[in-house]
């Protein structure tokens, strides 16, 4: 492949995956209010479209002419700086998951994936964990009380469940050998007896999908764990003091994070692209994509579900859950994989 | 050519982050050029060809540690530093010494460039298996003992951090 094949192609799927990112984003916020509206007995949006499909859009054009205000008290070059870096790290971090195997189209052919590293899941921790000063420069920067709080509350947070995020997944890492999020779904292939796939999650790591998603649903600050911008106590937490766009940019970069961490979810523990294929060629080539997508929608619709059911953790609690229970059960995970799998290098056939 | 410019770009930013560091009157503005020191001392890594280095570089000082500076200064609500002239010590011992490490950093490396050679991505060996290996085969017993160092100091400060037992035990006057 010559350098320039090579350039068109990235740009073309860069700007694929980010646009899908979007769009994905925007309709998240849609499935958000139309789950919630349902669980809560009421219809949600339903005058945009038809069954409000065009609410997005409206959200959007709103968001865009809103009056931008920007209250005299605030450190004016972080306040504004502040969602950018949020948005920015929480797109950047889909640039290494990879979507689907091996596409042809006429002469090129391509993995379904911006590019493949090998270190590769270690670049999606990374980034998400740089995502943590959008909010923290919001709070501080906003000079006010309760942005200041939500602030302190989301970085505090987002450390703790971080290591326990981080131990969950070394159970996966060990399983595969690898850090590439490629050879982790390549290992996850084929089947127990006959019909139970061999997904991480059937496959001894149960109890680390569990943590994974618990530090998850802390990591982006989703209920019951949405302490930093807890409306009853602190108005809105870390962008009380945001209007229009601006704050338009901290929701997304709320959902598109949501939307990393269920990727990662489903490369991790659900097989990646695996399952059932069958049909004609052409359909043969989109079923992998299709069962990803699948996973990916499965885990936004129990975000939102968790979302509308589950009360907010007192702070206390969340510190006390996540450095005396889950980070002990990691660290417990971790050994037991390593065991196991020692264990089967020595005596092959036994386990 | 490329990986020239690239290594040079990263290297500017770095080094102009670090002045931008000392220049800066607020310790939340110091705190974020620190960030950008150490985020572009992690491309320069990924450029030598040690990207699980790299990687942990970002994760664990760029997320986590300077997420703590971050914390520490917005809890104490640290304001502006006042400016100072400095010492007359400092400047007649600091300012000759800055010019003679530079001289001999640059004497040492131009006396042997000759010697020396580019590398491209990947010729260095920086794999995370290669690494693992050294870490949890060859120098397992020095890693150990560090962690277990690590653990004291740990300790250490909890233990400093934490009231006295009798006075935490003991009525409190004020209240």
């Amino acid at each position: 492949m010559s350098i320039t094949t090579f350039i068109i192609i990235s740009i073309i799927k860069s700007a694929a995956v980010v646009g899908i990112l979007l769009t994905a984003v925007a309709y998240s916020v849609w499935l958000e209010r139309k789950v919630s509206a349902r669980i809560q007995n009421r219809w949600g949006p339903t005058r945009v479209g038809p069954f409000g499909l065009l609410q997005p859009l409206a959200d959007g054009v709103k968001f865009i002419f809103k009056e931008d205000l920007t209250q005299p008290h605030v450190y004016k070059p972080l306040y504004i700086a502040a969602p950018m870096i949020a948005l920015v790290f929480a797109i950047t971090s889909i640039s290494v998951i990879p979507f689907g195997n091996w596409v042809e189209v006429g002469p090129w052919g391509t993995y379904l994936q911006i590019t493949d590293l090998n270190i590769g899941l270690l670049v999606v921790l990374g980034i998400t964990s740089m995502g943590v000063y959008g909010v923290a420069l919001a709070g501080w920067s906003s000079n006010s009380k309760y942005a200041l709080l939500g602030g302190l509350r989301a970085s505090a947070q987002m450390i703790s469940y971080e290591v326990s995020l981080g131990l969950s997944l070394v159970g996966v890492v060990i399983m595969a050998g690898s850090l590439s999020l490629r050879e982790i779904v390549d290992a996850q292939g084929g089947v127990f007896w006959g019909f139970i796939p061999r997904w991480n999650i059937f496959h001894g790591q149960t109890l680390a999908f569990f943590i994974y998603m618990i530090s998850a649903y802390a990591e982006t600050n989703r209920t019951p764990f949405d302490l930093p911008e807890a409306e009853s106590e602190l108005v809105a937490g870390y962008h009380t003091e945001y209007s229009a766009m601006k704050f338009a940019m901290f929701f997304m970069a709320e959902y598109a994070n949501m939307v990393t961490v269920a990727c990662l979810a489903t490369l991790l523990f659900l097989g990646g692209w695996h399952g059932p294929i069958f049909g004609p060629p052409i359909l043969q080539a989109l079923m992998p994509v299709f069962w990803f997508c699948l996973k990916v929608f499965f885990f936004m619709f129990l975000y939102v579900w968790v979302r509308w059911t589950l009360p907010r953790f007192r702070y206390d609690q969340l510190m006390a859950f996540g450095w005396k229970f889950l980070l002990p059960l990691a660290i417990a995970n971790i050994v037991y994989t390593a065991l196991v799998v020692a264990l089967r290098a020595q005596y092959p056939g036994t386990f | 050519m490329l990986h020239l410019i690239l290594f040079l770009f990263f290297g500017t930013i770095c080094v102009a982050g670090a002045v931008n560091l000392l220049v800066q009157s607020h310790p939340i503005n110091s705190a974020l050029s620190l960030i950008v020191v150490m985020a572009s001392l992690s491309a320069e890594y990924l450029l030598l060809g040690a990207e699980f280095v790299a990687a942990v570089q970002v994760l664990v000082y760029a997320g986590a540690i300077m997420v703590l500076f971050l914390i520490t200064i917005m809890l104490l609500n640290a304001g502006k530093e006042e400016r100072t002239k400095g010492s007359r010590v400092a400047t007649m011992l600091g300012v000759p010494g800055v010019v003679i490490g530079t001289v001999l950093v640059a004497w040492t490396l131009l006396g042997r460039s000759s010697t020396t050679q580019s590398v491209s991505i990947g010729a260095l060996w920086g794999a995370p298996k290669d690494i693992a290996r050294l870490l949890f085969h060859d120098f397992l017993l020095p890693f150990e003992i560090t962690s277990v160092l690590i653990l004291i100091a740990i300790m250490g400060a909890v233990v400093l951090a934490s009231k006295p037992e009798a006075a935490a035990r003991g009525p409190r006057k004020d209240g």
